[in-house]
This record gives C-alpha cells, structure tokens and sequence, in this order.
C-alpha cells in the first residue's frame, strides 16, 4: 500500500473546528491512486466529516482490507492509527477492534471485490453482529490493482475496457445489506461531495454498522463509454432519494427550530438525521418499503443514491453481549482475575 | 492385582454412557486411588461405538492400558473386537438378557453375564429411562465386582440430583439392580480389584480445555473469538461458562469479557489479531483445520508483530481426518504457519496443569514478543478427564504487557517509530489506538519499514525481517525449558518426547530401567528450541524420538533447529488416533529399532544394525 508523505504546508487562513484543527490536519499521506480517482474524492469527504465532527483523530481507527480502495486509510487521518489487514477480512479485524475497545470510532473502507467477493461471508456476519463500524464501499465495478478484470458489482452488460461484456448478475451491497438486516444503509456517488459528507456524518453518529456504498469511478479501467459505473454513467442515472442534513446533538436546539421537517430521525447519542423532500411512497424507517423502493427505481435503470434505510432502535454488538460500558482494554486486571482463592474454591467441584 | 488393573466399556454413544462412566472413574479417584479414563467416541451423536477405559495403578501410571483385564461388552456391533481385548484369563462382562453371541465366546476368558436390559425393563417405565438405567445397573455390578465404595457412589449420585429426589430413587434402584445381581451370582470382587488408598488427595480431574479456559481466565485475556471444531470446543465453552461465573458485574449485569463465535476461523483469527492490536489480550481454540484456516492472518499478525494467542488441540489429520480422535500432526505447520519465511512460538503441555500455566505463559509472551504464540494441546489432554495436581496461583502474578508506549514515554522520545527497536533489541516498542496521536502509525502487511512505512527497498525491507528472526532466536530462552530426568548420572542412550506421549514415555523409561536399561528423558515443552534442548542432543550417543505422527516431525524439527542428524534420532511412532501405551514404546526400544506403526510391525531401517548386533540393549551400563 504505497503512500509518500505529505509535506506539512500551513495555511493560517484554514477554519478550524472545535478542537483547533484544521482538515490538513485529518490528511494522511499523498495519495498514489491514479489522478481522478473516485476514491481521492470520498477520502477528501471522509476528512471533511470527521473535521466537521471535531473527531479527536487519535480517537479512531482506521481499518482496511487489501485493494485501491484499502490503500486510501493511509490518505487520511495520519494521526490515527490504521490497519490495512488481509485481503477481504477487514470487518474481522474490525470487529475485534471494537470488542476491544468500544469507544474507538471505528471507520473500514473497501472495495467491491474486497467486500462482494473475497469478503463477502465477512461483510454479512459483521453486519449481522452489528459491530460499531462505519464501513465505506468504494465501488467501481473493476479490479484495478490487477489491471481491469470484472468485480462482483459489474452490471450485467456492462464492459471492459476491451470491450468484453458482463455476463454474470451483480451483487447490489445495498440491497443485500437492507436484506440482512443492516442498520443503516446508504449510497453515494464520489463526484458529489455535498450529499455524501452528512451521509458519513450520520454514519460515524450511528450506533452499529453504516453501509455506506459510494460509487466510485475508476478513471483508468473503467470509466468508459460501455461502463455502468463511469461518472457520465452514474450522473446522467443517478436517483437521489432524499437529502439528509445531519445534525450533531451540539446544534439541536437549531436543528429543532428548522420548519417543514418531513422526516427526522434522532440518533442515540441526540443527533438527528433530516430527510428533505423525502417522497410519500418512501419512508427510510421502513426496512421492507426502503427494499421494494430501491427495487422498482433500479428497475428503471436508476441508481438510487441517499440514506436509504435506518434503524436507529437495534441494539449494537455490545449491547447484545451485554459488555461493560468502559472498554475491556482499560479494565483493570484485578477485576479479571478471580484469585487464588477463588480457584481453590472452584477446585473442590473438580474432585 | 489390587489397584493395578485395565478395563474398557464399550456401548452406543447417546445412550448416556458417558456419565455412568464419568460416575465410576471419578469414585475410584475419591477412594483415594490414581486413576485415568480415555473416552475413545465417533465422530457422532448417537448410535455408534464408543468406548471408555479406566486404568487404575496405585503407582501413578496413567498412560493408557494396552490391554484389559476386563471388558464391559454392551454393544453387540463390536463384540468381536471388545472381546479379541480382553487379556488372557481375564472378564468379560456382557448383557445376558439375549442368548450369549458366539462372537463373544473365548475359551480363556471368564464370562460374567448380567441381563442388565431385562431387569431395567421391568424395573423401569419408558424406552429412555430404560436405556439410561441400564448404564447405572452396569455401574452398580462394577461397584460389586471391582469392590467400588458404594456410598462413595451413592454421595455422587445425590450431589448430582440433589434437587431430584425421584431421580435420586432410581438411579439407587438401578445400581442395586446391578450390584445385587453381581453379589448374587459371581465371586466378588474379582482377583483383581480396588483397595482404598490415600493418594490422591492433593489431585483433582480434570480435562485440558477447562484446565486451558481457566488459564485465560487467570491471564486476563478479555477477547475470545472461536468457530465451534472438535476437540477444541470446550476451551470456549468452559471459558464462557467462567467468565459468567467470575466476570460478570452482580449489580449492572454487564460482562467484563467479549465473545465472539465467528463465521469461520478465517474470522476468529482476524477478531484475535484486531483485538490484540488494539491492547485486548485476546485468544481463539482450535483445530488442524482451523489452523490450515488462518494462515493467513497469522502470517499477518506475525509480520506486524501483533500478539495473539492460538490453541491447538490437535486431532487426527491430514484434512478432516478423525474429529475425535488424538494426534500430534500439526507439530510442522504451527512451527512455520503461513507463507514466507515465519516462524512461531509454541507452547507444549502434557497434562491439564501445564494447559493451566502455558495458557497464562502464551499471553504473557504473545505480548513479550509481539507475535502470534500457539499452545499445541491434542485430543487426548483437551477432552479426557486427568488426574491432575491441584492448581495453585500466584496472587503476585501481574501480566507482562511488554512494550507498550503510552502519552509519556512519546513525549520523552519525540519521534515514535514502530518498527526501529532501541539500541538493536528486538523487539520494538508499540502502541494502542485510542491513547495519542502521536503514537499513531500504520500497520500493513505489506513490506515496511522501520517507521512502519512502505517499502518496496530491499535494505528496509530486510532490516525489519532480520529483527523479526532475532526476536525469534530470543524467545528459545522464554519458552518453558524442556522436562529433562537423568537418574544416576546421563546415560548414553535418551528418550525424546512432546505432549501427551508423557506418560507413557515415562512409564517405559522407567519399565526399561527396572530391566537394567538406562535412558535419560526429555520432554520438549516449547519452539523455538532453547540451549538444554540442543545440549541434550549432543550429549547422548543413541536417542528416540517418541511422537504421534507418521512423519517424525518433532525429529525433523529438531534436525532444522540443532543440526543434530536425523538419522542420529531414532523415531518411535504412533499415529493411529488413540493415546500411547507404555508397551510398545519400551519393545522398540530394547529392539533399538524404529517404530512406524504399520500395524505395529517393527521395520528394522538399519540405523540399529551396529547397535544390535555390539549389544542385546540400547543402554550403556551406568
């Protein structure tokens, strides 16, 4: 995963948030990916997120499988630690991250074929167990770093670079997540920074796992005439469903002032998530409505983008376990070990 | 022939056996008398065999029996075999309910023949009651036959059902039924039977995956990922019911541990190395396949210097092999697990009590030495029942955390970088997300340098990867030092073994001795090989090397890691899923030829021609 360092350039003039910081200082390293690449603009809007959010960078953990996508947790956040694993098990390592330590802010970002192919059984279980991760899935329908070949969410049709056709169905992560249960569902396009910033935001503010399918194109195999996942491609089909403003519980009070609130969901920690102009026929509550929406929209050669489904009530990993609040890396070893004691004890029932 | 006998039960697995069995192995314990039971079972519920040996031998002898004084014959699917077991002149113990089979019929065995089916069907109502009592009625004739305690029995029973008087009632009716009828129509006991000793009162049974559970427990280890494989399923699952027992708040309910039951192992490997990434001490049991599962992240967590720990209660392989039968087969694979040039820290216990203090000594190296460390169990120490010492713990026992740098120590040092090592130690200082941004760093599998950036340069490359080698080469001096005994001054002829071959290594040794053989002993108990390890071998002119494998794999990691010749290393074989007994292990020996059990034939490969032919016995005088 290669990555040059970034010199360290201040720009006095740069907004800071309430910690001081500025966005450079939730850069990580020059990126190496190709120039135009979708995934350098869903790093630019990660750093926006989080530098919206006042993440404290070493508050978080970065996590990654193998691919072009994965090589991106080493372009952001280089105050945070980062873990690019093996190829398609990130939410593995993610998830025992965060048996670990609860309070980490987990952020994994993969790939198509990391996630769809290689890690698919690994994506369903993570999002059944409903680990706390924000989980971005730069999705370009291509194999990049082995130069082309078709990924799990190539469309039927869709052609290489050579001109060969798809022939096998896509996996949508979308529509399989909604399926398994997710508890928060979402889509972006990389050439739209504005809708998928609050997405992300809501995202890190969800209790649980955040699927957060970004389309992503790839300049350099896949971004042609033939390709359903080109920019012209996705601009010229893109179906927002309804834009979200995400609101952090330290503006609620003005969050709860804006008039015309057609849907507004408050998360757990008092953020709320506002849907604007969402339609009648949609109700992103509603698992089964939100599925057969999506559905009848790609239908009609739409892709739907937009937070499309979420469930704010599901309890995560931890709260199923039932795990102390603080996390098990700070409890202290005297409340671990019985004793000895305690084993003697024990031992009579072994005799 | 008191308290020095074998017997063997055989029955139908999911009839409910196994605690009749359990019942009187644990009796003969509390009567103060050694004692060791071997549940040999399919891979199955119910409805195949399944058999249970007790050896009782008031000198501590627990290696497996290779024959049996008596048999308890209750499956007619393997009468023939059950039978061929019985040693000359020896019992058979059948069910007489059914005219006698004339597969079970031996001329030099005497036949007891108990209608333990008929008498439970009149005693008892319905087909499972039934069917359980009959095991109990069994128990209860052994109590006669072999001059078991009977209000030993009985107290067990009424522990066990305290809370169900009507069960309490029939299961006295059942081994009355069996004890009376015993009683009644034969001598008892029989020559050979129990005696009440006081041997055992510092002991307790216990199986190796519980006695391996309470070493996390005691370790501290918060995160256990697993995916459910035999034999290792009850680590987690004692483990589990430990951490309910003793880690759960009273008054908020909430636990203070995390399991995961993953997926697949591929999984409960990535769980392990994130949690110890991020400063948990965290586990996963397995298996031979769960292992071939995990390379991959092994090599991951090995090349990013990530602790984890690993158990491996080895079972029969290659490929699915026999679930529930005892190998040591994956000996090779964890030395060197994962591609590229690896090599790993493994722990080797023989009994329950070194599972105990292996499993607490894995975490505190695994965190010592950033890096995978594994704990080799099998079949036969993880699911038996073991006489066992009584575990003790140090109450002044902290956890060696290892290197870990918090907000302090990276102030003091300015630049942190992962993976330089100070002043050429080797092992380098980490850190844990979530503490300070300036210990941040990014962990790749891909090559690295000493700052934990890429690189694909040849020179930082290897610098990290000839630190990784030398921090193997210190950790031969932090692995539990081998269990040497050389009685009367060495010997020129030793004996090699690992694990659960222990006891009956041990047993032959000092079988061999009583004949005048003279053989010192050394059981290896962790990878890397330290210094005593290589010492051995080059102070004995003849040695064997005892394992249960069909490659000779322990002796062909002693000849990578000492040079020592293999052909200097005699190997004494046993791979066929059962644990060892002390016979064969002395036989081969005294012929100095090897061992592969091709049925237990002796193939003589020329390396003992000179051996034999200069002297009758591999020992030199002492």
């Amino acid at each position: 995963m290669t990555s040059i360092p970034k010199p360290s350039v201040r720009h006095p003039g740069l907004p800071r948030n309430a910690l001081g910081l500025t966005t450079r200082d939730y850069e990580g390293g020059m990126s190496t990916l190709c120039a135009g690449c979708g995934h350098d603009s869903i790093t630019a809007a990660i750093i926006q997120a989080v530098w919206e959010l006042d993440l404290p960078p070493h508050r978080a953990a970065k996590l990654s499988g193998i691919g072009c996508s994965s090589k991106t947790t080493a372009y952001f956040m280089r105050q945070s630690h980062g873990f690019n694993a093996v190829h398609g098990r990130m939410p593995a390592v993610a998830s025992g991250v965060h048996a670990a330590n609860r309070e980490l802010v987990c952020i994994g970002v993969s790939g198509d074929g990391d996630s769809l192919s290689i890690g698919l059984g690994q994506l369903c279980h993570a999002i059944r167990r409903n680990i706390n991760l924000l989980y971005v899935l730069e999705n370009n329908g291509v194999y990049g770093l082995t130069k082309g070949q078709f990924s799990a969410s190539a469309d039927v049709g869709s052609k290489s670079k050579r001109g060969e056709p798809n022939v096998q169905p896509p996996i949508d992560p979308v529509l399989l997540a909604i399926t398994l249960g997710a508890t928060f569902v979402a889509r972006g396009f990389s050439g739209d920074k504005k809708q998928l910033v609050p997405i992300l935001k809501a995202g890190l503010a969800h209790r649980g796992f955040a699927l957060v399918d970004v389309i992503s194109p790839c300049v350099t195999f896949n971004d042609h005439e033939a390709s359903t996942k080109s920019y012209r491609f996705t601009r010229g089909h893109r179906h927002e469903l309804a834009p979200v403003d995400f609101i952090p519980l330290t503006h609620e009070i003005a969050a709860a002032t804006v008039p015309g609130d057609p849907v507004s969901v408050t998360m757990h920690d008092g953020s709320v998530v506002r849907f604007r102009s969402v339609g009648e026929d949609y109700d992103p509550t509603d698992r089964d409505a939100a599925y057969a929406h999506i559905r009848r929209l790609q239908a009609q050669g739409e892709v739907v983008t937009g937070l499309l489904y979420i469930d704010e009530r599901a309890p995560d990993m931890h709260g199923v376990n039932g795990t102390i609040e603080e996390p098990l890396t700070r409890v202290p070893y005297a409340s671990l070990c019985p004793g000895n004691a305690a084993l003697q004890k024990l031992q009579e029932e072994y005799r | 022939m008191k308290n020095d006998f074998a017997f063997k039960i055989g029955t139908v697995n999911g009839t409910g056996s196994a605690s009749a069995n359990g019942l009187i192995m644990q009796a003969i314990f509390r009567m103060g008398i050694p004692v060791s039971g071997k549940n040999v079972f399919p891979s199955n519920i119910q409805g195949l065999p399944t058999w249970y040996e007790i050896r009782v031998n008031g000198d501590g002898y627990t290696a497996r029996a290779p024959r049996f004084d008596l048999v308890v014959a209750l499956n007619p699917t393997t009468y023939q075999r059950d039978v061929a077991e019985v040693r000359h002149g020896g019992f058979l113990l059948y069910d007489s309910s059914w005219p006698l089979d004339p597969a079970l019929a031996r001329d030099d065995v005497s036949l007891l023949g108990i209608p333990f089916g008929r008498m439970c069907g009149e005693a008892f109502e319905g087909d499972r009651e039934r069917q359980l009592m009959r095991n109990i009625a069994y128990a209860g004739a052994l109590v006669a036959l072999l001059n078991i305690d009977m209000s030993v029995v009985e107290g067990m029973i009424r522990e066990q059902f305290g809370r169900k008087p009507a069960l309490i009632d029939s299961n006295f009716k059942a081994l009355r039924l069996g004890y009376d009828f015993a009683t009644a129509s034969f001598a008892c006991p029989l020559p050979f039977h129990l005696e009440r000793m006081d041997a055992t009162a510092d002991y307790i049974i216990i199986d190796g995956n519980t006695a391996a559970a309470l070493g996390c427990l005691y370790a501290g280890a918060t995160v256990g990922a697993w995916y459910p494989i035999t034999p290792a399923t009850s680590l987690m699952e004692a483990f589990k019911s430990l951490c309910e027992r003793y880690r759960v708040d009273r008054e908020t309910g909430q636990k203070r541990f995390c399991i995961l039951q993953a997926e697949d192992e591929l999984a409960a490997a990535g769980m392990v190395v994130g949690a110890g990434w991020t400063g948990a001490r965290a586990f996963t049991p397995t298996a031979g396949p769960g292992i071939s599962l995990m390379q991959e992240f092994i090599g991951l967590a090995y090349y990013t210097e990530i602790p984890a720990v690993f158990f491996d209660v080895q079972r029969v392989g290659p490929s699915t092999g026999m679930p529930t039968r005892t190998q040591q087969g994956d000996l090779m694979s964890l030395a060197y697990a994962s591609h590229g040039d690896t090599k790993h820290i493994v722990l080797f216990p023989a009994n329950p009590e070194e599972c105990f203090s292996f499993a607490v000594r894995a975490f505190d190296l695994a965190e010592r030495f950033q890096t995978p460390v594994f704990v080799a169990s099998d079949l036969d120490i993880g699911m038996n029942d073991w006489m066992c010492r009584r575990l003790t713990w140090d109450d002044g026992y902290r956890p060696d955390r290892g290197k870990v740098l918090g907000a302090e120590d990276l102030e003091r040092i300015g630049r942190f970088s992962r993976y330089l090592g100070d002043n050429g130690d080797a092992v380098a200082a980490r850190t844990l997300p979530g503490i300070d941004p300036r210990g941040a760093y990014f962990t790749r599998g891909s090559g690295h340098d000493v700052h934990a950036g890429y690189t694909e340069d040849a020179a930082a490359y290897s610098q990290v990867l000839a630190r990784l080698a030398r921090k193997l080469e210190q950790a031969a001096a932090a692995v539990p030092p081998p269990v040497i005994d050389q009685r009367d001054g060495a010997a020129s002829a030793g004996i090699i073994t690992i694990g659960s071959c222990d006891a009956a290594v041990r047993e032959a040794v000092d079988r061999l001795r009583s004949e005048g053989v003279a053989l010192d002993y050394m059981r290896i108990r962790g990878f890397p090989f330290g210094a005593e390890v290589a010492r051995f071998l080059n102070d004995h002119e003849r040695l064997f090397v005892v394992e249960q494998n069909r490659d000779a794999q322990l002796r062909a990691l002693l000849a990578i890691e000492t040079g020592t010749p293999r052909d200097a290393m005699t190997p004494i074989l046993d791979y066929g899923g059962v644990p060892l007994s002390a016979e064969p292990i002395a036989e081969a020996v005294k012929s100095g030829h090897e061992l592969r059990p091709a049925n237990y034939e002796l193939t003589s490969k020329g390396v003992s021609s000179q051996f034999t032919a200069g002297r009758s016995q591999p020992g030199v005088p002492r």
